[in-house]
Parts: C-alpha cells; sequence; structure tokens
C-alpha cells in the first residue's frame, strides 16, 4: 500500500473505533458515574473542615494542611490575611502556629526579615480539607511504615 | 450695603413680629402645623431614600466596584438569607449620628460631580484613603454599625468555632479591642495594606529583592 492509502485507512479505523472504545460501552466506571450523554446531579459541596486540629503529615516534607476555613480570605497584592495570623511577628497575639523558617529564606538559603515573596501565596501548597470519601483509591505507604517493614524483615 | 442689610433684617422681623392682619389664628396655626408635617415627612422621606441600596449603586462608583465586591461575602448571601444593605454599615442608625454622617456625605456628592473617582484607575488610587476614613470611623464608635447586629451581649463563643472563640475572648474581652481591628475587608477588597496594624509587608516593597 502507498503511503496515503494506508494513512487514510488507519485515519478511517481510527474515526470506526472511537464511539465504541467509549467508557461506557466499556463498562468502566468513571468519576461522573454516568454515561457521556447524561447528566447527573451535582455532588453537593462538602463541608470544609474547621476543627482546628492538625491532621498528620504525610510524609516530612509535606506542606501541613489548613484545618480551618479560609472563605474570603484575602491573598493577593494587597494583603495577605493568613499573614495576619501566622507571621512571625502576629503569633503572640493569635497563637496560631508560626510558619516556618523556610519562609524567611530566599531559594540561596539566604535569610529575610520578612516573609519571602516566591512563599507569598501561601495556597500554592497548604490547602484546607473537606470531609469527603476520597474518588480514587491511594496506595501511598508512610515511609515510617517502610522502614518498620524492613527493619522487622531483615531481623 | 450694611445700612440696606441691616434696613432688610429690619423689616422682616418688623412682619414676623407684628400681628396678622388679614389671616385668622386658626389658619397660621393649623396651616403652619399641617406644613410643618408636609415638611417633616417629606424631609424624612428623602432622607430614608438617600439611605438605600438602590440608591447607592444608582452611582457607577459604587456599583461597579464595591457593590461588585460585596456579593461574594457573607455579609450579601450567606445561609440564612439574611443580608446587609450599603446604609446597614456605612450610615449610623441614630437620627443625630444619622444626620451628621449625611452632612459628611456632601463632600461624596462633591466628589461624584467632580468625577473623583469615575474611573476603576482612579477609584484604585482613592481606595486606601477611603478605607481608612471608615476605618477610622467604626474604630472611633466603637464598631457601631457590626454591633447593630452582632451585639457582643448576645453572642454565644461556645457555639463559635474554637479559634473563633479564643480571638474573641483574647481580642474583644481581654484587650478591648473593637470588631474593625481585625475584620477589615470582610465586605470589600483590601487595598495596599503595608503598614496598617496587624497586617503583615506584601510582597510590593520587597520587589527589589524579589528571587
Amino acid at each position: 500500500m502507498s503511503k496515503p492509502i494506508r494513512l487514510a485507512v488507519v485515519a478511517a479505523l481510527a474515526v470506526a473505533l472511537i464511539p465504541s472504545i467509549g467508557p461506557a460501552q466499556l463498562g468502566h466506571d468513571t468519576l461522573r458515574n454516568a454515561p457521556v450523554t447524561e447528566e447527573p446531579p451535582a455532588p453537593r459541596l462538602p463541608t470544609v473542615e474547621n476543627r482546628d486540629l492538625r491532621r498528620m503529615r504525610a510524609y516530612p516534607m509535606q506542606p501541613p494542611t489548613i484545618p480551618h476555613k479560609i472563605d474570603d480570605y484575602q491573598l493577593d497584592l494587597n494583603a495577605n490575611k493568613c499573614m495576619s495570623c501566622h507571621s512571625r511577628v502576629r503569633t503572640a497575639d493569635t497563637q496560631a502556629p508560626m510558619i516556618s523558617v523556610t519562609h524567611y529564606q530566599d531559594r540561596d538559603g539566604n535569610f529575610l526579615a520578612e516573609l519571602s515573596p516566591r512563599r507569598y501565596f501561601c495556597t500554592q501548597c497548604h490547602v484546607p480539607q473537606t470531609e469527603v470519601k476520597p474518588l480514587v483509591g491511594n496506595e501511598f505507604i508512610d515511609v515510617d511504615q517502610l522502614i518498620r517493614r524492613q527493619r522487622s524483615g531483615s531481623r | 450695603m450694611s445700612r440696606k442689610l441691616f434696613g432688610l433684617v429690619r423689616s422682616g422681623w418688623k412682619t414676623l413680629s407684628r400681628p396678622s392682619r388679614y389671616y385668622s389664628l386658626g389658619f397660621l396655626s393649623i396651616g403652619g402645623f399641617v406644613c410643618g408635617i408636609l415638611f417633616w415627612g417629606g424631609f424624612n422621606t428623602a432622607l430614608e431614600l438617600t439611605n438605600t441600596e438602590p440608591f447607592c449603586i444608582s452611582c457607577h462608583e459604587m456599583r461597579s466596584n464595591v457593590y461588585q465586591e460585596l456579593q461574594g461575602t457573607i455579609h450579601f448571601t450567606n445561609r440564612s438569607g439574611v443580608r446587609a444593605t450599603c446604609p446597614d454599615c456605612h450610615v449610623p442608625h441614630d437620627w443625630t449620628d444619622k444626620i451628621a454622617r449625611k452632612m459628611q456625605a456632601s463632600k461624596e456628592v462633591w466628589g461624584w460631580l467632580f468625577g473623583t473617582i469615575n474611573t476603576r484607575e482612579k477609584f484604585l488610587d482613592h481606595r486606601l484613603e477611603m478605607a481608612m476614613r471608615e476605618w477610622r470611623r467604626l474604630k472611633a464608635n466603637d464598631s457601631l454599625e457590626c454591633r447593630n447586629c452582632h451585639a457582643f451581649e448576645y453572642m454565644d463563643f461556645t457555639r463559635q468555632s474554637p479559634r473563633a472563640e479564643r480571638a474573641h475572648i483574647r481580642g474583644l474581652q481581654q484587650a478591648g479591642l473593637t470588631c474593625i481591628d481585625c475584620h477589615k475587608g470582610i465586605a470589600h477588597d483590601l487595598p495596599p495594606m503595608e503598614g496598617i496594624e496587624g497586617w503583615d509587608l506584601s510582597p510590593r516593597g520587597q520587589a527589589t529583592s524579589m528571587r
């Protein structure tokens, strides 16, 4: 077969096959739980956790999650609401945990007097949590468990 | 000139102090009473008309800036459907204070006439100044407009979130702070907050050391 004809056959096959391998036809369970042609009702908006109880970090370097609501907290070039409690100078008044010292360092490790601009937008790393069942499973194993498993195996 | 003015005042006083020649006492007293009611009613109606949200947002300065920002906040839309309109927070509810505020507002009519904030850019330029004026006012009257609804006496700390409870006991009860000390920018966006008590520096000032 010459190249144009081969291309045409491949294209025709692709077009013919696409509808037949849709997730609904294959019986795949999608996250929307409905065929593509149907519009399922939107799930309820989940409640944001507001208990002020800190969650454990899944791994040592994980940015801690936010254990409270941050609705309408302004976080832009003009104002940073988070820092009116979590900055070094405010913690005595508010008893909020201070942002870590790494946030007062620039990328070369030099210490700054103020929050480093590259750390300014808190919600890039820190997010509030909602009370929902995870949509997909998770096989993450804590490094602690890994080490413990390894040690008990070698013994 | 001064003699002419004096003569005018004198003739006016003479008219007022002499008994009426043609009108009966009943006509004058009852007529005066009725006119008084009409004037007072009209005055108050006009005053209340200027004390409504549709009046405030009839100017685009308010409608396309602060009113837009208000709409996402809890004072506009919330679970119980109770909401605050512009005058609930920005105009005192007591009559004397209200009149005082209304007299100050005549300056705002001046600003409207001459377009002091008639573009988004001009509005943003003046935002800090206008915000500080409101913060000063609320600080001076111990956040009276907040307390018209959020009365401290009826505030049940035990029904608040732990964080809110701690903050209210510490700030409101012990340190003697007032609502506006912490709750700035709850209904509108904030201006640049550098140098404002309780707010950390923004990265604006650090632009030169940006890494």
